[in-house]
């Protein structure tokens, strides 16, 4: 059999990652209604075949219960982290083409976002969005942009004077067009960085938030709920209530690394060739 | 149509060497001068400042007695650099990169040697060379009146250089183009060009 070039195999695996993280999404929502349903002639009972993840003290399916987590986690992540992300790529561009007094003023509020503590502002943003679901996104969202607007306006500074930009310019070519061909491309590797890196973040914080009751309500299986409600039966030797759930997070950050890795590899014009 | 470089004065910052000194020079449309001088004389510095891309001190750059930068969208005065690479988006197909220029007609990527294949590449994947004959074409728009070729054939072998020079001297006498030629090369030059200037002679 011939060996498969190293394209072939980014594109698979990017697929696989991603089919993998939709399904995950698509499977935890279904069973949003049986993750609470609670049943106690199977309470506390260990890892089974009929019970793969085990069950809890109140008799939930843990393998249901991991998947409705995951399904928020990934929601919660890929939604702030996306809206951040491209929050920074919009105001790194334009602090950098806009002129002096956009750009002041985008730097300005970048220092000021940063110089507040992180979870401080996270905690008080989503306190103000009246918690919950939409609290947790639109907080992560506000208070991760800054160090990415940074890297992409030091980015489209350099790109200005890159003599393929000027001579673009001289063919006529629009302002709006310009970014769009020629910055864009170029600006995407690192805010694909920039979102994978963010996407583990944005759990986490959510995990903190909620485990410091500002985040989601106790009734919804986020990760963050089911890890830090189990902390109490990890020391009555129920292992499996925080061991699936924590490595299966593990295993949806770690996939969607892969899959931004692959896409960075599929769209970089050096590796055509291998 | 004439290009005028009026007066011109320029240098790199405050504190820097003087490189151009009230210096004029006239090109008319068809005409194609040289210019030739040793390195550090500011050929370069000259074709940047007639193509807009940079701005004089002291003087202007007219094209038909219209200050040049007083054109928007598409300038008419074109500059091909000497090192192509530079001059495309590492990004894009060649194909993109001709797709920037003006309107280019299937003649004069035929009449360069572009192979068609060569148009689904990315820069990377072409030699340098190639690379040239692309920033040519691109230059080569419809609407460009003045062509100025900043060493564009140094990198290229000799029977690349004539078969390059040769199309470019037949298609800007076509089509009435004006051409400044820049290079050290004093016999291509000649052979070239309709009239001549030694930078170093004027400016010192």
């Amino acid at each position: 059999m011939k060996r498969l070039n190293g394209r072939i195999w980014a594109a698979v695996l990017f697929g696989a990652a991603i089919l993998f993280l939709t399904l995950v999404t698509a499977a935890g929502q279904m069973c949003m209604e049986e993750s609470l349903v609670t049943d106690f002639s199977r309470k506390n009972m260990a890892p089974g075949i009929s019970y793969i993840f085990g069950t809890d003290w109140l008799g939930r399916d843990m393998f249901i219960r991991t998947l409705t987590g995951l399904s928020l986690s990934i929601r919660i992540g890929l939604l702030a982290a996306g809206v951040s992300s491209v929050f920074a790529l919009l105001l790194g561009t334009m602090a950098a083409t806009m002129g002096r007094t956009v750009d002041s003023v985008i730097t300005w509020l970048i220092d000021l976002v940063m110089g507040i503590p992180h979870i401080l502002l996270l905690i008080l943003i989503s306190y103000a969005f009246g918690k919950g679901f939409k609290g947790v996104v639109v907080g992560v969202a506000l208070t991760h942009w800054t160090s990415l607007a940074r890297v992409m306006r030091g980015e489209v500074m350099q790109l200005k004077e890159a003599l393929y930009i000027k001579a673009a310019q001289k063919l006529g070519m629009g302002r709006f067009k310009l970014v769009w061909k020629h910055m864009i491309p170029h600006l995407f590797p690192q805010f694909l960085v920039g979102l994978i890196l963010m996407f583990p973040h944005a759990i986490l914080h959510e995990a903190s938030i909620t485990f410091l009751g500002f985040g989601l309500p106790p009734e919804q299986p986020a990760v963050g709920v089911i890890l830090s409600e189990s902390m109490k039966y990890l020391a009555m030797g129920r292992w499996w209530l925080a061991l699936f759930p924590g490595l299966l997070l593990v295993l949806t950050v770690v996939l969607f690394d892969v899959a931004g890795e692959s896409l960075r590899k599929l769209l970089d014009p050096a590796g055509v060739h291998k | 149509m004439v290009l005028e470089a009026r007066n011109i004065s320029f240098r790199y910052g405050k504190d820097t060497r003087q490189i151009l000194n009230d210096f004029s020079l006239q090109i008319e449309s068809g005409e194609r001068v040289g210019i030739a001088a040793p390195s550090g004389f500011g050929k370069t510095t000259f074709c940047k400042i007639l193509a807009g891309y940079e701005r004089p001190d002291q003087g202007e750059v007219y094209l038909e007695g219209r200050p040049l930068i007083s054109y928007r969208g598409y300038c008419p005065v074109q500059m091909i650099w000497q090192h192509p690479e530079q001059a495309v988006n590492p990004r894009l197909r060649m194909r993109e990169v001709l797709r920037e220029g003006d309107e280019i007609e299937e003649d004069i990527i035929r009449g360069l040697g572009i192979e068609e294949d060569w148009l689904n590449r990315f820069p990377a994947e072409i030699s340098g060379g190639e690379m040239q004959r692309f920033c040519i074409a691109r230059a080569l728009g419809k609407r460009t009146r003045f062509i100025l070729a900043d060493e564009i054939s140094t990198m290229l072998d000799l029977i690349t250089q004539s078969q390059i020079w040769n199309f470019l001297v037949e298609e800007v006498s076509r089509r009435q183009i004006g051409l400044l030629a820049v290079s050290h090369s004093m016999p291509l030059l000649e052979n070239v060009c309709t009239r001549v200037c030694d930078l170093s002679k004027i400016t010192s």
